[in-house]
């Protein structure tokens, strides 16, 4: 019996049992697809959280959370812990160990568009990957750091409609309440080019703008204090909600976390950044973990369905079996044809799993692109993609094992004879 | 001095028996001696519960004698492990039954080509040729379904022949056909088995088929258990 012969019986068996071929290939291609899709979608979270184009190596903000200043700061999420007096930025700005300091203050927003107020270094000095800065398209400039001025990200310029020349008041909060508006107008000067990164669902303006924006009180010195229009606001009564850094080294890290998270009891300092994420998923591990058993069971379900679906075929096959046993097939190669029929259902559904997985990855990718900015990459390699298709057909053949040997066993003589 | 003269078929002392749902020992075959010539067609006689598809299933090697020989192109198949049986039946025997046995989701030349398979290999040529021949040329897509009962027992026999068998066995081949079609398919199938150097052994009830034959064994006669058919314990 040559491959031709098997592939011969086994299509046209697959052809013949259409509607629960259909029916088991989608359910092996849901399991399949799921299991690629959660482990493909948690690999690349992680990356992207925890290796994404950030640019900076510390955050220094005011005491309390690690990861709660890194989430509203990094990936524009949560609440800021706190503010931080502009003299501690000042200070920070000038040691020895830092080689670039960029403040940060956040509080207001634009439609759920968070904006940061911050200085035009961002954009001058700032290197978010190597030899690449966060640029405003053509047509575009960075904001006068003295002006009401914006440069927008682009998701914002896409979801928003915002333009370069385009006018906005900004909302008070980090949450979008229309009542909230303030009545200060900005202009978009420019646009960022995609850095497909949280970066990309910010609004920057100056900061001098999140000073002397209407509500807002300053309370660095302690005590409140409202800017006044047209005069200049004193350092110490400025704050602001982070200091984004730069280090010169790795050694830089280890004293400014001694100076500041050991002995210090005024700021925190997050720092790597990718460990403080890295730590929040490993403390979601069992989210995944819970996910890819689900993931797995299904599997195992769909495994059970290639058994059942086959083996609830075996009666009505007999007299098939029988015959072909007439023709001069062994008993083997009766049980290799189901083998490989069962096989090959688990084969095609790894084949639609992939449909399933690029749906599940779609829907997953827009969600967490909305949400935080981040992308993922549908056509990202991971090798769940070769080893569950592969792994999920070596299932299916052993789900063919039980219904082959009742194949194997069928009596030839008593189902060949005449039925009616 | 001259050598014994290897026979082209031979049974002899062939006994079976099966195990009734009761317990009792049911012997359904009990065959002293039938030989068979190459090219031979030969009749079986044979009446229901006289062994007939029991005998040509041990023929073919489909079941195992419980004593006995039975040789064939000068090897005893009763001697043969089962896959031993199942390739000398798949390149030595074709086998055309009563109710054709065709599978459904094959089409007439698929259902050829299938005979083929466990043989020497497909042959889609030789397939379509002796579809051709059994004037099935314009059918070969059709599924049994679709086919008149005259046209499955042409692919049947197209299938039976694929192998180039030296032995076909037919069990009651023109049992489900009426009168006109039976004796159409009757003679097709000793042309074919003529012109393609096949002995036929053909099992039937019906006196016209075996009227049609020069030699006419009678089963009931050579077969004692058929003749007592009395449980033996």
């Amino acid at each position: 019996m040559n491959v031709r012969g098997i592939i011969l019986i086994v299509g046209r068996s697959l052809r013949q049992h259409l509607l629960s071929t259909i029916i088991t290939v989608l359910s092996v291609a849901l399991g399949i697809g799921l299991v690629m899709s959660v482990f493909n979608l948690s690999e690349q979270s992680r990356k992207a959280f925890t290796g994404g184009p950030v640019g900076f190596d510390a955050v220094l903000g005011a005491r309390g959370s690690q990861l709660q200043l890194v989430l509203n700061t990094v990936f524009h999420l949560e609440t800021s812990p706190g503010n931080l007096p502009w003299k501690t930025y000042d200070e920070v700005r000038r040691h020895p160990a830092v080689d670039l300091a960029i403040p940060y203050a956040v509080g207001d927003n634009y439609r759920g568009y968070r904006i940061v107020g911050t200085t035009s270094e961002l954009f001058t000095k700032l290197e978010i990957q190597e030899g690449k800065r966060l640029t405003p398209m053509k047509g575009g400039r960075i904001f006068d750091d003295g002006l009401r001025e914006a440069v927008i990200g682009q998701t914002v310029a896409l979801k928003s409609g915002l333009r370069v020349g385009s006018t906005f008041s900004p909302y008070h909060g980090v949450f979008y309440d229309p009542k909230q508006q303030h009545d200060e107008e900005y202009v978009v000067v420019g646009i960022t080019e995609s850095t497909n990164s949280p970066s990309d669902r910010v609004i920057w303006i100056p900061i001098d703008g999140i000073f002397r924006m209407g509500k807002h009180v300053l309370r660095g010195s302690g005590k409140q204090y409202v800017a006044k229009k047209g005069e200049a606001i004193p350092d110490e009564h400025k704050e602001v909600s982070a200091v984004m850094l730069k280090l010169k080294d790795a050694s830089a890290g280890f004293m400014l976390d001694q100076t500041i998270n050991r002995q210090g009891k005024v700021a925190t300092l997050a720092w790597p950044i990718d460990r403080v994420v890295a730590e929040l998923f490993d403390k979601m591990g069992w989210v995944t973990d819970v996910l890819r058993l689900v993931a797995y069971l299904v599997v195992v379900v769909a495994a059970g369905s290639i058994l059942a679906s086959l083996y609830n075929t075996m009666n009505e096959r007999r007299r098939e079996f029988a015959i072909l046993r007439a023709l001069g097939a062994s008993k083997s190669t009766v049980f290799n044809v189901i083998v490989v029929e069962s096989a090959a259902i688990a084969a095609l559904g790894g084949i639609v799993g992939y449909v399933v997985y690029f749906a599940i990855l779609g829907g997953a990718a827009a969600i967490v692109k909305e949400q935080t900015g981040v992308v993922i990459d549908l056509f990202a390699y991971h090798p769940a993609l070769v080893y569950a298709p592969l792994g999920m057909t070596l299932l299916g053949a052993l789900a063919g094992l039980l219904p082959a040997f009742k194949a194997y066993s069928t009596d030839v003589a008593s189902n060949l004879l005449p039925t009616s | 001095m001259t050598r014994p003269t290897v026979p082209f078929f031979e049974l002899q002392g062939v006994e079976k028996s099966y195990r009734s749902p009761d317990g009792t020992i049911q012997r359904v075959l009990d065959i002293p001696e039938l030989t068979l010539d190459a090219n031979e067609q030969v009749a079986l006689r044979g009446g229901s519960g006289t062994g007939k598809t029991t005998l040509l299933n041990a023929i073919a090697g489909l079941l195992t004698v419980d004593a006995g020989r039975i040789v064939v192109l000068g090897q005893d198949v009763t001697r043969m492990s089962e896959s031993q049986r199942d390739r000398f039946r798949a390149d030595n025997i074709g086998y055309v039954f009563q109710t054709f046995n065709l599978l459904q989701g094959y089409t007439a030349l698929d259902n050829v080509l299938l005979g083929m398979m466990f043989g020497p290999g497909p042959d889609r040529d030789l397939a379509r040729s002796l579809l051709d021949e059994l004037g099935m040329g314009d059918r070969m897509d059709y599924r049994p379904g679709q086919l008149s009962i005259g046209q499955q027992q042409r692919v049947a026999l197209a299938r039976a022949l694929a192998n180039r068998p030296k032995l076909v066995l037919a069990d009651e081949p023109t049992g489900n056909l009426d009168a006109r079609t039976a004796g159409d398919a009757l003679a097709l199938i000793r042309r074919m088995c003529a012109e393609h150097g096949a002995a036929l052994l053909l099992v039937s009830h019906d006196q016209g088929v075996l009227a049609e034959f020069d030699r006419v064994v009678a089963l009931d006669e050579i077969n004692r258990a058929a003749a007592s058919a009395e449980p033996t314990s």
